[in-house]
């Protein structure tokens, strides 16, 4: 029953997915040390532009990557730079209550202008056969694209100029602000990134499932998993903690229902905290 | 330690000079006013009882907690089985009171190591992993359907008032236990956990025991307050009773009156209920919008809290100066 090559796969495609949902979320607490609350209703915002772009302007949703991606990147940016970055050395609990509210803000206002409707882009591009395992193709899509979009934030962080910046702040601020390195700017990049993260998953979350606002929670609850099974701020240990809760309630959820499988991801956490808070694969920079 | 408590002194008492006015205030309410009032009051005391209660881990010990609802809602379920299987109902609320307590000390053993970010994360996965529990063991909770419980006899109006005094009585407990803690040597244990956890441990604070002491009186009076109320509202349900609405609401008064303050979250409860009562009730659509917008202008306007800035910091600054005490 372990070898059953479908749950298999179908925990694979999941799993990108989260990985991909995860990445955004732990660069941005990696770095600012914030616990970004709205992660999971900037997931849902694009998953909305890119259903109704798709509905009224026929636009395909794949090509919403490219739109969708740099207006978050654009908000994200605005928001920090315009309100988070004044509280951004308070304690966790003034962060966290004021992204939470900022949260509900925007989650309030989508319930309003989009309704909490499930939506569901239906594209039919068919699934690929191997053997008895049945993979759709618009998930098999969204997976390498996920896979895709993570190892790229991985190469952005490791070379690009903007990367290393973000990196040098993670491991000193203030060593990095003798450097010369504008940390409100870096702050500022960093979230936007995070934004931009959570643009692309909604994306292909629209391609995917259904969209409703009613799982925001849902998702936001998987990157704090994700981030604690992983380990928190690097890209290879929120590869690999979305893989693992992928895999996990995949198995899972077949066994014993979809809810128990969630239940088990949040325990999974709980007990992980409690004994090994730096992760499965410690505490890596974003090298 | 014992020596060096009773040196440090503070001034004691101002809070009393408002909170016995706006009690004998609350406790008149359902004696003149229609019963809507008495409803209002009631969700003042009840919010009030919650807020000094997250006060004493969130504001004394200085953890982010976030895992009220949790409370909440066991105490809910708890009372609401209890009395279903045939319990007297005072008594089921003393028993989900006694029942929360002990889970709060479990749990506390467990999740009190961890801080900051990752305590904050895990209070709240603690809300979310209780609701999927409540929804899924449908044999004792009822499942996603939620439970029915006896409606109080006597008509609405005898019924408001039943309730509205025993929300009052948790809310005076609970304010007694506040003034209790800022004199006690626990409270000051818990003060210096807040400052620095390290030194506190070095020099003879026993960390541990004053943490999950402090999560189980943070958590005692919720698990009253979510019986009673299971009790009033007659019904509960796993997204009503784990709400992660209420589990950010409660910090936030708390830090509307001022956090760490003695009686501030008393202040912040009744600030927000009125707020609620005259701007979220006229935009029912809104109402999440409304809360997200109140954090915002606390955070940037008012960072301190009532009893934290302006006007009141100003006149304790004053009265400590008089009586000649350092700040």
């Amino acid at each position: 029953m372990f070898l059953d090559p479908q749950i298999l796969a179908n925990g694979l495609m999941l799993g990108a997915l989260y990985a991909c949902i995860a990445v955004g979320f732990s660069l941005v607490w990696g770095v600012l040390n914030v616990i970004n609350m709205m992660h999971g209703s900037l997931i849902i915002l694009s998953g909305y532009l890119t259903f109704f772009a798709w509905l009224h302007l026929k636009v395909n949703p794949f090509l919403m990557l490219l739109v969708v991606s740099p207006v978050l990147f654009a908000f994200g940016y605005a928001l920090q730079y315009g309100l988070i970055n004044r509280v951004v050395s308070r304690p966790v609990l003034t962060t966290l209550t004021l992204t939470f509210g900022l949260d509900m803000i925007l989650y309030n206002l989508m319930n309003v202008v989009f309704e909490a409707t499930p939506r569901r882009i239906i594209l039919d591009l068919g699934s690929l056969s191997v053997g008895d395992v049945v993979l759709p193709n618009d998930r098999l899509f969204a997976m390498f694209l996920a896979l895709g979009l993570t190892l790229l934030l991985f190469w952005v962080m490791r070379s690009s100029r903007a990367g290393r910046a973000i990196v040098a702040v993670r491991m000193d601020r203030d060593a990095a602000a003798l450097m010369g390195i504008p940390i409100r700017q870096v702050y500022a990049m960093t979230f936007a990134i995070g934004a931009l993260m959570a643009g692309a998953c909604g994306v292909l979350l629209a391609i995917t499932f259904p969209v409703t606002t009613n799982i925001s929670g849902l998702l936001l609850g998987k990157a704090f998993v994700v981030c604690v099974i992983g380990g928190l701020g690097s890209v290879p240990g929120a590869l690999v903690g979305g893989l693992a809760l992928g895999l996990i309630e995949s198995y899972t959820g077949t066994w014993w229902g979809p809810q128990t499988a969630v239940l088990l991801g949040f325990v999974l956490m709980i007990v992980l905290l409690m004994t090994r808070p730096t992760g499965l694969l410690g505490k890596a920079g974003y090298e | 330690m014992k020596s060096s408590v009773s040196t440090i002194q503070r001034p004691r008492g101002q809070g009393l000079v408002w909170f016995v006015p706006l009690a004998v205030a609350l406790a008149l309410v359902p004696i003149f006013f229609n019963n809507y009032y008495a409803q209002q009051a009631t969700f003042v005391c009840m919010y009030a009882a919650l807020a000094l209660s997250w006060n004493v881990i969130g504001g004394f010990t200085g953890y982010p907690s976030f895992s009220t609802a949790a409370f909440v809602g066991l105490g809910a379920y708890a009372g609401a089985i209890l009395q279903n299987a045939g319990m007297p109902m005072v008594l089921a609320w003393v028993a989900a009171t006694a029942v929360t307590a002990l889970f709060a000390a479990v749990l506390g053993y467990a999740i009190l190591r961890m801080k900051g970010h990752y305590f904050a994360i895990g209070s709240i996965a603690i809300v979310e992993s209780m609701r999927l529990l409540a929804s899924s063991w449908s044999s004792l909770t009822g499942g996603g359907e939620g439970l029915n419980l006896p409606i109080y006899p006597g008509g609405p109006d005898h019924a408001g008032r039943v309730f509205f005094y025993a929300m009052f009585v948790v809310m005076i407990v609970a304010a007694v236990m506040s003034i209790w803690l800022d004199r006690s040597r626990l409270g000051f244990g818990l003060r210096c956990v807040q400052q620095n956890e390290d030194a506190a441990d070095m020099v003879g604070v026993n960390v541990n025991a004053s943490k999950i002491s402090a999560f189980v009186l943070s958590a005692l009076f919720c698990g009253t307050t979510g019986a009673i109320s299971a009790s009033w509202v007659s019904y509960i349900s796993p997204p009503d009773a784990f709400s992660i609405l209420m589990t950010l609401k409660v910090p936030v008064m708390a830090l509307l009156g001022g956090a760490g303050t003695v009686l501030g979250p008393v202040l912040g409860a009744l600030v927000f209920v009125l707020v609620e009562q005259t701007l979220m009730s006229r935009f029912l659509d809104y109402s999440q919008a409304m809360l997200g917008l109140i954090i915002v202008f606390l955070i940037f306007f008012l960072p301190g809290g009532l009893l934290g800035a302006g006007v009141f910091a100003r006149i304790s600054a004053r009265i400590a100066r008089l009586r000649g005490v350092q700040a």
